[in-house]
């Protein structure tokens, strides 16, 4: 039995905002039957884009219920951009910490947040093509190659263990293991041979120079976000550096797959907050991202 | 919620039965020697254990001397393998099935790499191995043919008779984890029967958890996992866990004088619990075998939600049952045995397994039933699938075909 904290427990056995929310504004659906999990998330703007009531459908286990119930109350109150920086990490957080094990309950329920904000903002995402077996890398879970891929980069996974723990391939016959072990070692393999630690990179803080100041940042941009980038065959350009709002652009197949955009902007803006300046925003010129910054970002 | 907390995991582990407690009471007094020991302390003891012999023996139907305790079916079954592979030197083959307890199967696994080659038998959607294929891999080579008597999880019963008789058909040896038959179905080992070793465990027939007991059949070989003693005739050194030994013995006289009654309240506890949830649920389908299966256990499997959910809901009403094996349930990991079975995964997330004892009441069946059926209601309320004219919504072209076609047999 898995040791749950009481606060799991409690979001699980009383979930709150369990149901349909008829006038939801949004709607975020993610899993499957034959995944082992489902979220259909709905949620209620107003005027202002402050979710004003959001609510859940969820099969799944006892955290994965739980989960769904913790997201819906930190969403509540909460401006629709601001939202959607809420990651994995937040939810586990709320609940006072999952165990490892079910971590991907809560990646499930960052999912669902991700599709219905991206629904919102007109983005089209990529299309997840569960319907085909052949594109699972984990047939038993449905679980698709890049969702793997994406959970190594965001949470810098090193063991299939960790891999099952986040998205629950190679949870069920493990037969997929032995791709899993050649995924990882690619993704690693395709990092930068060393990454620095944010204690070791250089900190160029709001008094140095514009020009130190764009050289710290173009310096986190090669070695955090373009190796990742081009290995979709995709770029980003740092355009022009104006106190603490970073220009950038993307190039290749970032401009015309939108699906990342809103978590590339949050990732680099996490990295370049947390390596130069904790003040920075980050700008996409690229044209097709403009709606995406109608708002302001904090 | 019920006011007295339900018990339906009797496969995890049992009620100590009072007449087991009481007899292990004397043993906190005055009976405290060492049953090794020449004085009469120790011989007061050894003569407790001995009694204790003879209750197992009467269980099994085999001869005391063919008895070794020791701490539990792990090391039964560890002991046994080593052993059977010991006595087999020059034979590099090991028949065991994929649904084995842990005990058992990540032992043979382990020798995989020891040189030993293994052949896992498969079995069929009721969980029955096939003998055919039993008959078509067992050679000269092969050592050792392990096989469970009944499983834990969807207590379904194997031929045990006619996989021992081909084992002994080419000189091969043969271990049954009887774990799950002792005291719910009639164990007889008469000479007839080809099994060499066999293992039981007090905890699971209402007797002490840290004490089980070995069969060593007379003339099979044998070579002791714990050595520096000679207790257990030299076969299992460590003083003796006499509170253990003398409850698991009073659990044995307890089934020798009243088994066939327990069985058939068990039989008649479970399928009204069946019967009970068949009525009250729908989308319910049983895992495994109805017909050759053990009298208390009832595999059941919900659609459209999750086993773990339907346990942890069922805690919270006082009603205890298991998702999966206990000593998977602490992982993620789907049931390797409903896996072997070919289950579809739409079916394995929601089973679950309620194993009832002879001490179940028909009002805590009736309880659990009722309980059961609220919960499944709420999950399934709860579930984006729950609406009926969307409910295979999320399934893949392949897994929908196979879950179809698995709940169509219900």
């Amino acid at each position: 039995m898995l040791t749950y904290s009481d606060k799991v427990k409690e979001h699980f056995i009383n979930p709150r905002n369990v149901g349909v929310l008829a006038d939801a504004t949004v709607v975020g659906e993610v899993g499957s039957m034959s995944t082992g999990q489902a979220l259909k998330l709905y949620l209620k703007l107003d005027e202002g884009e402050v979710i004003r009531d959001a609510r859940f459908q969820v099969f799944g286990s006892p955290s994965a219920i739980a989960a769904s119930s913790a997201l819906t109350e930190m969403l509540k109150g909460k401006q629709i951009d601001e939202a959607a920086r809420i990651t994995a990490d937040n939810i586990s957080e709320y609940l006072g910490g999952l165990p490892p094990e079910k971590m991907h309950t809560c990646v499930m329920s960052m999912e669902a947040l991700e599709v219905a904000y991206a629904r919102h903002r007109g983005i089209e995402l990529e299309t997840e093509l569960d319907e085909d077996d052949e594109m699972h890398i984990c047939r038993c879970y449905s679980v698709p190659e890049h969702k793997i891929e994406r959970a190594i980069r965001d949470n810098g996974l090193t063991t299939i263990e960790e891999i099952t723990h986040f998205t629950k391939a190679g949870g069920g016959c493990t037969s997929c293991h032995v791709d899993l072990k050649m995924i990882l070692e690619r993704v690693h393999a395709d990092k930068p041979p060393e990454v620095k630690k944010p204690t070791a990179a250089p900190r160029a803080g709001a008094d140095a120079s514009t020009l130190e100041r764009m050289k710290a940042i173009q310096d986190v941009l090669d070695r955090e976000v373009r190796p990742g980038l081009a290995m979709d065959g995709g770029d980003m350009e740092l355009v022009d550096v104006q106190g603490n709002k970073v220009y950038v652009q993307l190039h290749g197949h970032c401009n015309s797959c939108a699906s990342s955009t809103t978590t590339m902007k949050f990732f680099v803006e996490d990295r370049l907050r947390e390596m130069v300046d904790p003040e920075i925003v980050v700008i996409d010129t690229t044209e097709h991202a403009d709606e995406l910054h109608a708002p302001p970002m904090r | 919620m019920t006011d007295r907390p339900i018990y339906l995991d009797n496969n995890s582990t049992t009620f100590p039965a009072p007449e087991a407690v009481e007899a292990v009471l004397p043993l906190f007094g005055d009976i405290y020697g060492n049953p090794s020991s020449t004085h009469s302390f120790g011989q007061k003891v050894r003569h407790q254990i001995e009694l204790a012999r003879e209750n197992v023996a009467k269980l099994l139907n085999c001869k005391p001397g063919e008895v070794v305790f020791n701490s539990g079916a792990t090391e039964g079954n560890n002991t046994a393998i080593y052993a059977a592979l010991d006595g087999m030197p020059d034979r590099k083959h090991i028949i065991t099935s994929g649904v084995e307890h842990a005990s058992v199967l990540e032992v043979i696994r382990y020798l995989d790499e020891a040189g030993y080659r293994i052949t896992e038998l498969s079995v069929d959607r009721m969980g029955h191995i096939d003998l055919d294929e039993l008959k078509n891999e067992i050679s000269g080579d092969t050592a050792l043919v392990s096989l469970m008597w009944a499983n834990n999880e969807t207590g379904v019963i194997n031929p045990i008779n006619a996989a021992g008789d081909l084992a002994k058909q080419f000189g091969a040896l043969f271990h049954v984890d009887a774990v799950q038959a002792a005291g719910k179905l009639k164990i007889d080992l008469k000479e007839e029967l080809a099994v060499d070793y066999l293992t039981i465990s007090g905890h699971k027939f209402h007797g002490l958890k840290g004490a089980g007991a070995l069969f060593v059949r007379e003339k099979a070989p044998f070579l002791p996992l714990l050595r520096g003693g000679h207790h257990e005739d030299g076969r299992r050194a460590g003083t003796e866990n006499v509170m253990g030994i003398v409850a698991m013995g009073a659990a044995a006289a307890l089934s020798n004088r009243e088994m066939a009654g327990h069985v058939e309240h068990m039989k008649k506890m479970r399928d009204r619990l069946q019967s009970g949830l068949l009525a009250k649920c729908d989308d319910v389908i049983i895992n495994g075998d109805q017909q050759d299966r053990l009298p208390n256990t009832l595999n059941a499997g919900f659609k459209y939600i999750d086993g773990e959910a339907l346990l942890m809901m069922m805690d919270a009403a006082n009603i205890a049952v298991s998702a999966g094996s206990a000593c998977k349930s602490g992982s993620m990991e789907p049931s390797h045995v409903l896996m072997a079975m070919n289950v579809p995964l739409s079916a394995i997330h929601g089973s679950v397994r309620f194993c009832v004892s002879r001490y179940t009441e028909p009002e805590e069946i009736d309880a659990a039933v009722e309980q059961t059926a609220a919960i499944v209601k709420r999950l399934r309320e709860m579930s984006p699938f729950g609406h009926a004219e969307k409910r295979d919504e999320g399934l893949s072209t392949a897994e929908l075909e196979k879950h179809k076609a698995y709940f169509a047999t219900t």
